[in-house]
C-alpha cells in the first residue's frame, strides 16, 4: 500500500471530566446555580456556626422583639442589627436562624428523597428493559400506577394516621421518594432498551457475559450521565414537595424549622409582616433555581451533540 | 433559461471553505482549499473522495447550504450569475429551481407525515405560485413517470415509510427535477441502497441526465460507481482536488499517487461469464469435521400482536474448522440473522444451530456461556462496538475475564500481544474508543473477538462502514490472522468483491433462503441462480470498459426479467 493513505489519525487524546467541567464553566446559568446550592450547602451544614455568629439559635424566643398584639416590632418584621431577617410573629424567633435551619431540613430531605427515588427507579427500570418479556409487563403497569397516583392526598393521609413515635423527617423522605421514582424508571427503561441493542453489548453477551455483567458492567456505567442529570433536576421537585407538606401541616413536626411551614404560617401575616413570607420564599426559591440551572447546565456539559455541529 | 449552446452550466473557481469552532474563540479551520470544477450540460462529473476528503462540503457550499460558522471564499457562478454573493431571495429561487439537489439517505430527507405527492407538489408550488392544485397533480404523476416508479398515483398517495429504499430515491430524484434544473447535485444518491437497486438508480440518472440535458455532480466514496456513470472525474483529498481528468484515464492511466493507491484499495471482482454455461461442477476436497453449522434453521421475528417476520426459511449452512465461508445478501435477506443464530443471539423457531458440537438451542444458559468462549464477533459500525467508558485494554480483555482466570500481569501481556496481532499501538490500550478513528477501533473490535482462540469468528460487514483504503489495510489484517490463528469464519457481507477476496466458499441469500452455495470463484464467476447473476452483474466494477460490458449484461438480464414476468 502507498504511503499517501497509509495513516489512521488518532483523535486528540483529551479527559472526559476535564471537558464536561471546560463547558460547564462556560454556562453562566449552571455556574451561577452551583454556586448558589454551594451556598446553601455550606449555610446547612455550618448553620449552628453562623448563627452562633448572627447571635441567635431558632429556637430562642425573643419576645422583646415583639409588640402587645405579637406582630414584630420596628421595619420589615423587625430587621435590625439583631434580627438581620426580622423575626417571627408570636414567637419572636430569629427568622435568620429559621432560614439557615430550614434549609438543613429542605436539603436533607431533597436530597435523601431524590437517592430513594433514583435508587428504585434506576433498580425498577433496567430491570424492566434488560429482561423485557413479563417482567417489563408487570413494572412497567407498577410503574403507570404509581406515577398516576394522588401522591400528595396519599402522603397527607399517611402523614395523618402514622404512629407519633416514627421518625417523621424519615417519612417524609421515604414518602416523596417513593412516589418519585416513576419518571426515573421509565426514562431508564427506555435508555436500557437502547442500550442493550449496541453493538458492544452483544459483543459482551456473546463472549458469554452474565445478566449482571451486562447490566452492572455495560449498560449501567452508560446510564451514569443521565442518571446524574436526571437526579439533579428532581432535586427541587422534591424540596417543594417537602415544603408543600410542610406548609399543609403534615411535614416535619414544629418547632423544627421548615420553609414551607414558615411559609404556611406567613400568609396569616402578609398583611401586617410581608417580610415574614419573602424571606424563607426567596430561599425556596433560589434553591429550586439554582438546582433546576445547574442540572440543565450539567445536561448539556454532559451531552456531547452539543458541541461542534456543522459537518 | 441559458441557450443550448452553452455548455458551461456551473463553474467553480477557487472554493476555500472554512469552519469557525468552539464559539468563534479558536482561529477557523480551513476544510476545502482553492478547489475549482466546471460542470457541463449532459455530462457527468464525479466528485471522489475518502471521509473527510471535504468533497460533500464542497457541494453544498455551492448552493450555500453551510451552517452560518462556515466562511466560503471564492466564486461559484451559474451561467454568468455569481452564486456566493446573491441574495438569499435569489438563492432559494436556484435551489430547487436551477440546481436540484438528491441526498444520500432517501428516507431522511423526506418527510414522513406528509405524502410522496404532496410534498413533490410543495417543491413544484414553491417556484410556481400560479400553479393550481389539479395541475400539479397531473404534474406529479408526470415526474414520477419520468423516474419510473410502478403505478405513479399510488406512490403519489404514499407516505415515505410505505415504499421501498429505491422508489423513496425516486421520489427524491422526482423532486429535484421537477422544476427542469439546469443542474443537479446527488451526494452520495446510492449508498444507502442495494447494489440491485443501485443499478436502477444509477440507470435512471443517466437516462435523465440525457434526456433532460442536465449537468450533474455526483458525490460518492465508490468507483464502482464512478466507473459507471460519470463522464469527468475530480479526486479530492484533504480538501484539495488532487486529479482531474476525463473518466477512461483517470482509471487507464492514473496521475497522482493518491489516485493510485485508492484504485488499488478496492477490491475488485473477477469478470463475470453470465452468458456461458456453468462449468463442469468441480467438488473441492470438503474439509473434515464442522466448527458450526445451521440445520434447516426458521426464524420467525415477532413485532406486535400477530405481526411476524420470517428472517430465515430452512436455512442449511455448514462451516468447516479453519474455514472461511461467505454469506451474501442485500439487505433484508436474513444474513445477518444466521449470524446471529450462530451466536445463540436469537431463537429457532425450527431447526439447529450448532457450535463446537453444543447445540445452541437445547444449551443450558450455563453451557452457552461456556460454548460462547469459542465465538468471536466482529460487527459493522465501529462507532458503537466499542463500550465508550470502557478503555480499549478493559474492552480486549473482557471475554479473557469472562472464561480465563488470569492474573492481572497475565491479562495485561495477553492484551499487549493481542493490540500487537492487530498491529496497533501498544499504548492505546489505556486510551478510550473516541480517542480512537473508524480503523483502529475496528482493529479493537477484531482483538476482542480473537482474545479467546476462539473455534468461530462471525464477521458482519466488518468493513463497511470503512473507507476503502482503510477497509483494504482491515482484510489484509484479517487474512494474516485467520491464517495464524486458524479460526473458521462466517464472512457476512453484502459487498460481493469483499467476500471474493477473504472467502473460500460463499452462500447467497435471498429473501430469507440460502439459494446458491459453493466455491467462492466459481459463485463469482459464473453462477446458477437468476438471482446470484442480477446480483453479480448490478455490481459495479472500478473500469469503466469492463462495467460498460457489466452494464450491458444488467440490463439484458433486467429485459429477460421483464418479458418473463
Amino acid at each position: 500500500m502507498a504511503s499517501v493513505i497509509a495513516t489512521e489519525p488518532a483523535l486528540e487524546p483529551s479527559s472526559g471530566a476535564r471537558q464536561v467541567a471546560r463547558r460547564l464553566s462556560a454556562d453562566r446559568g449552571a455556574v451561577f446555580g452551583l454556586v448558589v446550592v454551594l451556598v446553601f450547602v455550606l449555610a446547612a451544614v455550618f448553620a449552628p456556626l453562623i448563627t452562633a455568629i448572627s447571635g441567635y439559635g431558632p429556637y430562642e424566643y425573643d419576645l422583646a422583639a415583639l409588640d402587645d398584639t405579637g406582630a414584630p416590632r420596628g421595619f420589615g418584621g423587625g430587621i435590625s442589627r439583631e434580627h438581620w431577617f426580622g423575626v417571627e410573629p408570636l414567637t419572636g424567633r430569629d427568622l435568620f436562624a429559621v432560614v439557615i435551619y430550614g434549609a438543613r431540613t429542605s436539603l436533607l430531605v431533597g436530597v435523601a428523597a431524590t437517592v430513594v427515588s433514583v435508587v428504585l427507579g434506576v433498580l425498577i427500570g433496567i430491570v424492566a428493559g434488560y429482561f423485557g418479556g413479563w417482567a417489563d409487563r408487570v413494572l412497567s403497569r407498577a410503574t403507570d400506577v404509581v406515577f398516576g397516583f394522588p401522591g400528595l392526598i396519599f402522603m397527607i393521609a399517611v402523614g395523618a394516621i402514622i404512629p407519633p413515635w416514627f421518625p417523621k423527617s424519615l417519612l417524609i423522605i421515604v414518602v416523596i421518594g417513593f412516589f418519585g421514582w416513576p419518571a426515573i424508571a421509565r426514562v431508564v427503561r427506555g435508555q436500557t432498551l437502547v442500550l442493550k441493542q449496541r453493538n458492544y453489548v452483544v459483543a459482551s453477551l456473546a463472549a458469554g457475559a452474565s445478566a449482571t455483567h451486562l447490566l452492572f458492567r455495560q449498560i449501567l456505567p452508560n446510564l451514569a450521565a443521565t442518571i446524574i442529570v436526571f437526579a439533579t433536576i428532581s432535586i427541587p421537585g422534591k424540596i417543594g414537595a417537602e415544603a408543600a407538606l410542610s406548609f399543609l401541616g403534615v411535614g416535619v413536626p414544629p418547632p423544627t424549622p421548615a420553609w414551607g411551614r414558615s411559609i404556611g404560617e406567613a400568609i396569616n401575616w402578609v398583611q401586617t409582616d410581608p417580610m415574614f413570607l419573602f424571606f424563607p420564599g426567596a430561599a425556596l426559591f433560589l434553591v429550586t433555581l439554582a438546582f433546576n440551572l445547574a442540572g440543565d447546565g450539567l445536561r448539556d456539559a454532559l451531552d456531547p451533540r452539543s458541541e461542534g455541529a456543522g459537518r | 433559461m441559458s441557450a443550448p449552446a452553452e455548455p458551461t452550466v456551473l463553474q467553480v473557481t477557487d472554493l476555500s471553505i472554512s469552519f469557525t469552532t468552539q464559539g468563534g474563540r479558536a482561529a477557523p479551520r480551513e476544510v476545502v482549499h482553492h478547489v475549482g470544477f466546471t460542470l457541463e450540460r449532459g455530462r457527468v462529473l464525479a466528485l471522489v473522495g475518502e471521509s473527510g476528503s471535504g468533497k460533500s462540503v464542497t457541494a453544498m457550499a455551492t448552493l450555500r447550504l453551510l451552517p452560518n460558522t462556515a466562511q466560503i471564499e471564492g466564486s461559484v457562478r451559474l451561467g454568468s450569475e455569481e452564486l456566493l454573493s446573491a441574495p438569499a431571495e435569489r438563492l432559494r429561487r436556484v435551489r430547487g429551481g436551477l440546481i436540484g439537489t438528491v441526498f444520500q439517505e432517501p428516507m431522511g430527507a423526506l418527510n414522513p407525515v406528509f405524502t410522496i405527492g404532496d410534498q413533490i407538489a410543495e417543491s413544484l408550488l414553491a417556484h410556481h405560485r400560479g400553479l393550481d392544485r389539479p395541475a400539479a397533480r397531473r404534474r406529479v404523476h408526470e415526474l414520477l413517470d419520468l423516474v419510473a416508479v410502478t403505478d405513479p398515483a399510488r406512490v403519489a398517495r404514499s407516505f415515505p415509510h410505505e415504499l421501498s429504499g429505491g422508489q423513496l430515491q425516486r421520489a427524491m430524484i422526482a423532486m429535484a427535477i421537477s422544476n427542469n434544473p439546469q443542474a443537479l447535485i446527488a451526494d452520495e444518491p446510492t449508498t444507502a441502497l442495494d447494489v440491485t437497486v443501485q443499478a436502477e438508480i444509477l440507470a435512471l440518472l443517466r437516462d435523465l441526465k440525457d434526456r433532460l440535458g442536465m449537468a450533474v455532480l455526483l458525490i460518492t466514496h465508490d468507483m464502482g460507481v464512478v466507473a459507471d456513470i460519470a463522464d469527468d472525474v475530480a479526486v479530492m483529498r484533504d480538501g484539495q482536488i488532487v486529479e482531474r481528468a476525463d473518466v477512461l484515464s483517470v482509471f487507464k492511466a492514473p496521475q497522482h499517487d493518491y489516485t493510485k493507491a485508492l484504485l488499488a484499495a478496492v477490491p475488485r471482482l473477477p469478470s463475470l461469464r453470465i452468458a456461458e454455461p456453468a462449468p463442469a461442477h468441480v467438488r473441492h476436497p470438503a474439509r473434515q469435521g464442522v466448527a458450526a453449522a445451521v440445520e434447516d434453521a426458521t426464524i420467525i421475528y415477532r413485532g406486535r400482536g400477530r405481526h411476524q417476520v420470517r428472517a430465515a426459511e430452512s436455512v442449511t449452512l455448514h462451516i468447516a474448522p479453519g474455514e472461511v465461508v461467505g454469506l451474501v445478501g442485500e439487505s433484508g435477506s436474513g444474513k445477518s440473522t444466521v449470524g446471529r443464530a450462530l451466536a445463540g443471539l436469537v431463537q429457532l423457531a425450527s431447526g439447529r444451530a450448532v457450535l463446537a458440537g453444543v447445540d445452541l438451542s437445547e444449551a443450558s444458559r450455563r453451557t452457552l456461556r461456556e460454548v460462547r468462549a469459542k465465538l468471536g464477533i466482529v460487527f459493522q459500525d465501529p462507532a458503537s462496538s466499542l463500550n465508550p467508558r470502557h478503555t480499549i485494554e478493559r474492552s480486549i480483555g473482557e471475554p479473557l475475564d469472562l472464561h480465563q482466570q488470569l492474573s492481572a500481569a497475565q491479562r495485561h501481556a495477553r492484551v499487549l500481544e493481542l493490540l500487537d496481532a492487530v498491529q496497533l499501538d501498544r499504548a492505546l490500550a489505556g486510551r478510550l474508543p473516541h480517542e480512537l478513528s473508524g480503523g483502529q477501533r475496528q482493529r479493537v473490535a477484531i482483538a476482542r473477538a480473537i482474545s479467546t482462540n476462539p473455534d468461530l469468528l462471525i464477521a458482519d460487514e466488518p468493513t463497511s462502514a470503512l473507507d476503502v483504503s482503510v477497509q483494504a489495510r482491515i482484510l489484509a489484517l484479517f487474512g494474516r490472522l485467520q491464517a495464524d490463528f486458524g479460526f473458521a469464519c462466517l464472512f457476512i457481507s453484502h459487498d460481493l468483491a469483499v467476500v471474493g477476496e477473504v472467502t473460500s466458499r460463499v452462500a447467497v441469500m435471498y429473501r430469507g433462503s440460502v439459494v446458491e452455495e459453493g466455491p467462492t470463484d466459481q459463485t463469482l464467476t459464473a453462477p446458477t441462480h437468476p438471482y446470484t447473476r442480477r446480483l453479480l452483474a448490478a455490481a459495479p466494477v472500478p473500469d469503466p470498459v469492463e462495467q460498460r460490458r457489466r452494464r450491458e449484461a444488467w440490463l439484458a438480464l433486467q429485459q429477460a426479467d421483464a418479458a418473463a414476468a
